[in-house]
């Protein structure tokens, strides 16, 4: 960093300011997995006390690897996410592509029409989904959580990808044409590399809320060979009694799988922004 | 064998008129420039040559055959871009050999007209590069080169030199007229800047809002302009236009090249002062307030000596004027 722009003081603000933020973010996060590792008197006489000699107790893990069924609801999870997100990623961007390069008429107001699912929740629509779900056989399948996610997610990702791919260079997709690459090879081989740090921001911002949803699974999938992990939690959460120790080791089991995801699409969002501009 | 035939093309964008009715005959083996200023249809109209754009209404045809419903890679033409557009994902040799792969041309061809092209562009060093890697002026010579490879009936060039410096858009435009003379080929180049319509054209055509105003070699534009526009687009610094009636003439305007202009210091046609002066080493351009003329610019070479507010005589060269009537046609 340079002297003329940085001065000690606005330096150690920016800091505290960032520090803090970084903090009251991950206390829960952090509340959530030292009290999972914790006996259950612990829990509560401690609650925010790390887990000592006396305190260290693995019952909770324990609990959630033999009651239930947690291996399954965690590929059923990973299923449903990943599966989801293919398909938001894969029809967003064709969708953003087509609004981006092609004049046809009503382009503005199917551009409009596909981003107004951002101001309208999904959950609005949860009796007619259901309804549909019934009648064409799909309850207590992926299947429906699929689609469901993947209507939900789409709005968004057409509207910040179509929003990048203006930037992508006309003369770019003119040249690939000019030397014969079909319109799908200028997609998928021009278009998209130069998009990735987009897609990996789209990526993360869908991933996330179908990871964590509890709704849908609740409605749709509730079966015990459907169900998801946050829904698998809710096994140990009772009206009169909550195994504490079992859900807080389930929800702490939770965070990996999507941190690993994270991970992969962070790297990539870096490694776009470092890679330097187009021209 | 690369001849081109432009019948009435005419192009509009919704209620937007871009081109309105352009005919155009090239032929085999000729260096034809569009220019005009910004948004005067040149560089769509090239598209539409390319097959980038459909035309409204109209034809084009290349080499007697009507291409108008035909897909750019089928047209046998190649095209050179402002901002180089080369594939950042593929080395150079692999830029230049894309498109004679999607023409499924056997790979020792490729590889014959990859390293011929290469070594008329002194990219050898730089094959296996990808575009990254290299300067504004080596992406440049590359996107040429992808061009030559395809041994097109004709080359499209849009604003090739405008993203590079002033040194590098020299050694580039040399390179591009060494390039013709060798290969023969029919190009169509298009600029905004005139000194490169002047310098590579064998034929020039004036474009503005839609319309050619003017079709002619380089020194026949300069010497015999069909308008007031031609007149004032070609040539640097601007003619002067002085409106005919303050010098007592019955024509609208009266042009005069800065060029064509001589100073004197006690005596001349014009009494006038010095608002400016640029010292370009060369020449020297000044600019002077006249009574009867007006705000003016005269080109002197060599250097000259004026300070502002001095008074000066200017003359203009006898038979060097040109003289335009009310609808800016030149009157002879």
């Amino acid at each position: 960093m340079s002297r003329a722009t940085s001065s000690l003081p606005r330096t150690v603000a920016a800091h505290a300011v960032l520090i803090a933020y970084t903090v009251i973010a991950l206390f829960p996060v952090l509340v959530i997995v030292i009290n999972s590792f914790k006996s259950r008197g612990a829990i509560f006489r401690t609650p925010l006390a790390l887990p000592g000699p006396q305190t260290f107790d693995l019952i909770g893990y324990a609990t959630v690897l033999s009651q239930g069924n947690f291996p399954l609801y965690f590929w059923n999870s990973l299923v449903v996410t990943v599966v989801s997100l293919f398909l938001v990623l894969l029809f967003g961007a064709m969708a953003a592509f087509a609004l981006s390069e092609y004049r046809f008429r009503g382009n503005t107001l199917m551009g409009l029409y596909l981003a107004l699912g951002i101001m309208i929740p999904i959950r609005l629509g949860t009796v007619a989904i259901l309804q549909l779900m019934v009648a064409s056989g799909l309850v207590n399948t992926l299947t429906a959580l699929i689609l469901v996610y993947t209507a939900q997610g789409l709005p968004l990702a057409i509207f910040i990808l179509s929003e990048f791919m203006k930037l992508v260079s006309a003369d770019l997709k003119d040249a690939g044409r000019i030397d014969g690459l079909s319109e799908y090879t200028i997609f998928f081989r021009l278009v998209l590399p130069l998009v990735r740090p987009s897609m990996a921001t789209v990526a993360v911002f869908t991933m996330i809320p179908i990871w964590n949803d509890l709704w849908f699974p609740l409605i749709l999938a509730p079966a015990e060979n459907t169900k998801t992990v946050t829904l698998g939690a809710q096994l140990f959460l009772g009206q009169f009694v909550t195994n504490w120790n079992a859900v807080l080791a389930a929800l702490s089991l939770a965070i990996l799988p999507v941190l690993i995801l994270y991970l992969i699409f962070s790297r990539q969002l870096i490694r776009g922004i470092t890679s330097g501009a187009v021209k | 064998m690369g001849s081109l035939k432009i019948e009435n093309v005419k192009k509009s964008f919704g209620p937007v008129d871009v081109l309105k009715g352009i005919d155009l005959d090239v032929s085999d083996g000729e260096f034809v420039v569009f220019v005009g200023p910004s948004g005067c249809g040149k560089s769509t109209l090239l598209r539409v040559i390319a097959g980038l754009e459909d035309a409204s209404s109209g034809r084009v045809l290349i080499d007697g055959d009507d291409v108008s419903t035909t897909p750019p890679a089928k047209r046998g033409i190649a095209m050179v871009f402002q901002t180089y557009a080369l594939y950042p994902h593929l080395t150079v040799k692999n830029n230049m050999g894309l498109g004679l792969k999607q023409a499924a041309t056997p790979a020792a061809e490729i590889d014959r007209r990859i390293s011929a092209a290469s070594a008329m562009l002194s990219l050898e060093p730089y094959l296996a590069r990808r575009p990254a890697e290299l300067s504004g002026g080596q992406r440049q010579r590359v996107a040429i080169g992808r061009a030559v490879v395809r041994e097109p009936k004709l080359f499209l060039f849009d604003e090739p030199l405008s993203n590079l410096d002033a040194a590098l858009r020299v050694n580039t435009r040399i390179e591009i007229a060494q390039l013709h003379r060798r290969l023969k080929a029919t190009m169509v180049y298009v600029t905004h800047d005139q000194v490169e319509a002047m310098t590579l054209a064998d034929k020039i055509v004036v474009l503005n809002a839609g319309r050619i105003e003017q079709i002619g070699a380089p020194m026949e534009l300069y010497n015999s302009p069909a308008n007031e526009f031609v007149a004032g687009f070609i040539g640097s610094p601007k003619m002067n236009f002085i409106d005919g009636a303050r010098l007592g003439e019955s024509v609208k305007t009266i042009g005069i090249r800065p060029e064509h202009l001589t100073v004197d210091t006690k005596k001349g046609a014009w009494k006038g002062t010095v608002v400016h002066v640029e010292h370009l080493g060369a020449d020297t351009n000044l600019y002077l307030d006249c009574e009867q003329a007006g705000l003016i610019t005269v080109r002197l070479f060599g250097a000259f000596e004026a300070a502002p507010d001095a008074m000066l005589y200017v003359t203009p060269t006898p038979g060097k004027t040109y003289r335009f009537g009310e609808d800016g046609k030149a009157l002879t």
